[in-house]
């Protein structure tokens, strides 16, 4: 039985005033215990690793063409670079996957957290002050969102020219409603508290009530609305450059790489292939782990994870259909 | 329910209004309008004609008032690729659109609900975790890279399936559909399961059970209606969605659609058939949020009775 | 009406309701905790027995586990309930369905939430006719508009196509006590039936199911942590205490001559029984967490006779009187205390 006055007691009073053997485990053993999320969190460290540091180790390799080597299919005859084949001028794909795992992340980690930022900001503030204020917000949001962002990004795009910043820019504004409307929602919940009501009969000032009592409580949601969200930047990041008016070349994207090997596609399936499955990858990880955190967060639905593997399977005593 | 669905037209409105005038204002304050719908070869000359022909040169006011009894009688100019009017070539690229994301709204929708259902029904069972990451993947692959490799697999390979076009019989729509159908139907599956399971642990079910319902009793006449209304809410935003699928779809399987009428007149700077291509997505959105309300007002007798903020 | 299959307590003169050693174990991000810990009783046709207890205590887990209600965290995991002589817990899932209703029923303690918001109470109501008596939708409607009528809801006919919130709470509550009902069961299982509603509400409340439980002479289990209900409104007790049972007997002889230091406790600290001037007595401390629940007697923390023995071995439940027992090594010395 969950109680939710418990549940919800032990989310604002934190781990100093629950007694220690109610502590829930580790978050890294949980981790452990699921494999798909464990598996997730790897893949996504190691993407952003390469991202970080492989542009160090690849040189020129990304950029480098060679005639001679066009359209080499992966094989283990060709060293390390030659190991996912090369492409039509002779490029090694795995250096330009690594050089186009970069410019993904380096445009849609930006364009997260300035969203994150900004519509968290806004969103706790409308929602701890209410009235108008959460009304104009709300009101932005519905805007914003009730508009196809791709549709927003290709005006803009039109418009200006495509570049990193402005792709930065667009896919910000797009997704601020999301985290707009998630702080609102719990800022407008956590403010009736009385841990809140305390705060402010000792004069604390509102600014400092939302970022001392209320940030900490809405943030574990927030970061998983981010890392989903993550997810959705990347594919429009990639859909962008797909259609011709995202990443330009000389730049790369993994979105670009695929519509650059699209024509070879009879011939040379690994140039357009391989980036996808590197997208693929990257957001099914980033999707899991989301949704595992998302449980880990929620103290009504954490026991999900402490269920054995299998149920004893022979008791009539709870028949599964009581199973909700 | 009129004053209900009165207030929800007035508030739907309000996006329609921010875009209508956002399409003028973008055109306005990016600089000189017609560099925006004359290719960047005109000379000066045509640039004075197409200004002077179109009122560009008139007060900003009037040049609203312009835009907006135009946009009301569908009038957006003519196109610089075909010298058509804009708005006819728009709306005989509409229908194809419609035909191609309601069709795959219908399937993602009831095929989301008997998934999320089943697995909703016994969480963490094998059903429910396999059905998890596979909707999971689903609403995390990019369309166009899945669109590429159904043409390389069925296409190609197999060569069961056109790799493009609009002739031929049913078997055109497989690819175009599928393409579409991943993402809302991964996402749709996830809130199915998740209100589902909500639903079926509420204080209703279990008083359901208590009367000895079965669990077919359980789920479709007690639990269903109870989850439908978020599913809702997730599947009108994801046929919003629909347009960005749209765009990448139409343009690799060639359909004359709304999506691929946009970006073609993006690449060649046609600004006149993006405005109404843009305008006419817009009202089309607006229609359907309606459309959401309704249904929701029609499920949940609670919102019926609430006066909408 | 009902499958002749069933037997009839009123022939075989047994008890309607008889739980015996029930266990249900529950899984909590920590491990698994015993919450109910061998609990039984017995309750006959027409007789009302109280399960007392603090929240927490497992008083509702054993009630859910009997209707078999559980959530997929708790497992029963030994102990029988029969019902008319049947063990409930050794039944498939159909053939507990075909019990639920005409023969055991529960009453929920959150009106607003146990009626499904989405449909008209008329059908809700109508429902039970529909499952076990495959009744038309029109007769089921005019059977619910009857229940209606019996428990006290002015206009049923109009009302019957209403929505659930459009009640008030006394009148959800009449509302799920009539969905109950429906079926005569043999034994009601009432969860805490007026926690959530106003005082002069409760009396009506507790007013209807007396009545009800009368008209239709249904053992009722009446779960509470309220003295004065119990005092009222209940045959016989049973007091309950962090999933075990430490004191069962008729509520006059319980509460006039406790046998457990808990019981005792309880009752002292009722407002009726202070002295003016002196503060109001309360068992010190707080029950024990589930996942410690020490190894001896389970109430030794907060007992003031709390000895060596209790810490070392747990009181069993044993005879004290005709009809009582009490889990308490020192249950013959409590008087002198």
């Amino acid at each position: 039985m969950t109680d939710p006055a418990a549940d919800s007691a032990d989310r604002s009073s934190g781990a100093a005033a629950a007694p220690p053997r109610t502590r829930p485990p580790r978050w890294w053993l949980l981790l452990g215990r699921d494999r798909a999320a464990a598996v997730a969190a790897v893949i996504l460290a190691v993407v952003f690793l390469v991202a970080l540091f492989g542009r160090l180790f690849i040189g020129d390799r990304a950029v480098r063409q060679d005639l001679r080597a066009s359209l080499r299919p992966p094989s283990l005859d060709h060293g390390f670079y030659g190991l996912l084949g090369t492409d039509v001028l002779g490029r090694s794909v795995l250096a330009r996957l690594v050089d186009a795992a970069g410019t993904t992340l380096s445009v849609a980690v930006p364009a997260v957290l300035c969203s994150l930022l900004i519509g968290s900001a806004l969103g706790l503030w409308a929602g701890y002050h209410g009235g108008l204020r959460e009304n104009v917000a709300m009101r932005v949001a519905d805007v914003i969102l009730s508009f196809p962002s791709l549709l927003i990004a290709v005006v803009v795009l039109y418009v200006f020219a495509p570049s990193a910043m402005n792709i930065v820019l667009i896919l910000a504004i797009a997704r601020v409603p999301v985290y707009l409307r998630t702080a609102r929602a719990e800022s407008a919940e956590l403010r009736s508290r009385l841990f809140v009501d305390a705060a402010r009969t000792f004069g604390t000032p509102s600014r400092n009530i939302i970022i001392r009592h209320i940030l900490p409580i809405a943030l574990p949601t927030l970061l998983t609305v981010a890392t989903l969200d993550f997810c959705f930047v990347m594919l429009t990041e990639s859909s962008l450059s797909f259609l011709g008016i995202g990443i330009q070349p000389p730049d790369v994207s993994w979105g670009l790489m695929v519509a650059q090997g699209r024509q070879y596609l009879q011939t040379a399936w690994w140039i357009a292939v391989l980036p996808g499955v590197a997208i693929v990858l990257t957001t099914v990880s980033a999707t899991v782990l989301a949704a595992w955190v998302r449980l880990a967060t929620d103290p009504a639905q954490r026991w999900r994870l402490t269920l054995p593997r299998k149920r004893r399977g022979d008791r009539a005593a709870v028949p599964s259909e009581m199973i909700a | 329910m009129t004053s209900f669905l009165r207030k929800r037209i007035v508030s739907s409105a309000i996006p329609l209004v921010f875009v209508v005038l956002g399409v003028f204002c973008l055109a306005r304050l990016t600089g000189n309008p017609v560099d925006l719908y004359l290719p960047l070869s005109a000379t000066a000359q045509q640039r004075a004609e197409f200004s002077a022909a179109h009122g560009f040169d008139d007060s900003i006011p009037a040049q609203l008032w312009d835009y907006l009894t135009n946009a009301a009688q569908l009038d957006f100019g003519t196109s610089l690729r075909t010298g058509e009017s804009a708005g006819s070539m728009v709306l005989k690229a509409f229908p194809v659109t419609l035909q191609l994301a309601g069709m795959t709204m219908l399937l993602a929708i009831l095929g989301a609900l008997l998934v999320g259902s089943l697995a909703a029904y016994r969480p963490n069972s094998v059903i429910d975790r396999i059905a998890g990451l596979l909707s999971m993947t689903a609403a995390s692959i990019p369309d166009f890279w899945f669109a590429i490799v159904g043409v390389l697999v069925f296409g190609v390979g197999l060569d069961w399936l056109p790799t493009s076009g609009t002739l031929g019989g049913p078997e055109i729509w497989v690819l175009p559909i599928a393409t579409l159908l991943i993402r809302p139907f991964g996402v749709l599956v996830q809130v199915v399961r998740g209100s589902m399971v909500g639903a079926l642990s509420a204080p209703y079910v279990k008083v359901a059970r208590s009367k000895g319902a079965d669990p077919k009793r359980v789920v479709f006449g007690h639990a269903l209606r109870n989850s439908i209304t978020p599913v809702l809410t997730v599947a009108g935003d994801l046929t919003v969605g629909l347009v960005n699928g749209a765009v990448v779809v139409e343009t690799i399987f060639g359909w004359p659609g709304i999506g691929k009428l946009m970006i073609d007149s993006i690449l060649q700077r046609d600004f006149a058939v993006l405005q109404a291509a843009v305008l006419l997505t817009a009202v089309t959105i607006f229609a359907l949020n309606i459309l959401v309300d309704v249904c929701h007002a029609l499920i949940d007798p609670r919102v019926r009775q609430a006066v909408p903020a | 009406m009902k499958s002749s299959t069933l037997p009839s307590p009123a022939k075989t003169g047994g008890p309607a309701l008889e739980v015996e050693g029930l266990c249900v174990d529950l899984r909590t991000p920590s491990g698994t905790v015993r919450a109910v810990d061998g609990v039984g009783f017995s309750v006959r046709k027409g007789r009302t027995l109280a399960l007392l207890g603090e929240s927490g205590c497992g008083k509702s887990m054993t009630a859910l586990s009997i209707a078999g209600l559980l959530d997929p965290t708790a497992e029963v995991t030994g102990g029988s309930v029969k019902v008319a002589g049947t063990d409930v817990l050794r039944l498939g899932r159909a053939g507990r369905r075909k019990l639920a209703g005409p023969v055991l029923s529960i009453v929920f303690q959150d009106a607003l939430t146990a009626l499904n918001p989405v449909q008209p109470v008329g059908r809700q109501l109508a429902e039970p006719f529909r499952i076990h008596r495959g009744l038309s939708r029109r007769d089921a409607r005019e059977k619910a508009v009857e229940l209606m009528t019996r428990v006290g809801i002015p206009e049923p006919r109009l009302r019957a196509r209403a929505y659930p919130h459009q009640f008030s709470g006394g009148m959800r509550q009449r509302l799920l006590i009539a969905m109950a009902v429906a079926l005569d069961p043999d034994v009601l299982i009432a969860d805490e039936p007026t926690t959530a509603l106003d005082v002069t509400v409760q009396a009506q409340i507790m007013r209807l199911l007396r009545d009800l439980q009368t008209e239709r002479d249904m053992a009722l289990v009446l779960i509470t942590h309220d003295l004065a209900v119990v005092a009222q409104r209940a045959d016989d007790v049973v007091v309950m205490y962090a999933g075990n049972v430490v004191e069962t007997g008729p509520v006059a002889e319980v509460f006039s001559r406790p046998r457990h230091p808990y019981t005792k406790g309880l009752l002292d600290s009722v407002p009726e029984h202070a002295v003016r001037g002196r503060p109001l007595p309360a068992v010190p401390g707080s029950p024990p967490e589930l996942s410690a629940v020490p190894s001896g007697c389970v109430f030794q923390a907060r007992c003031p006779l709390a000895g060596q023995r209790c810490a070392g071995e747990r009181p069993p439940l044993l005879s004290v009187g005709a009809a009582r027992s009490a889990a308490c090594h020192f249950s013959e010395e409590l008087d002198r205390v």
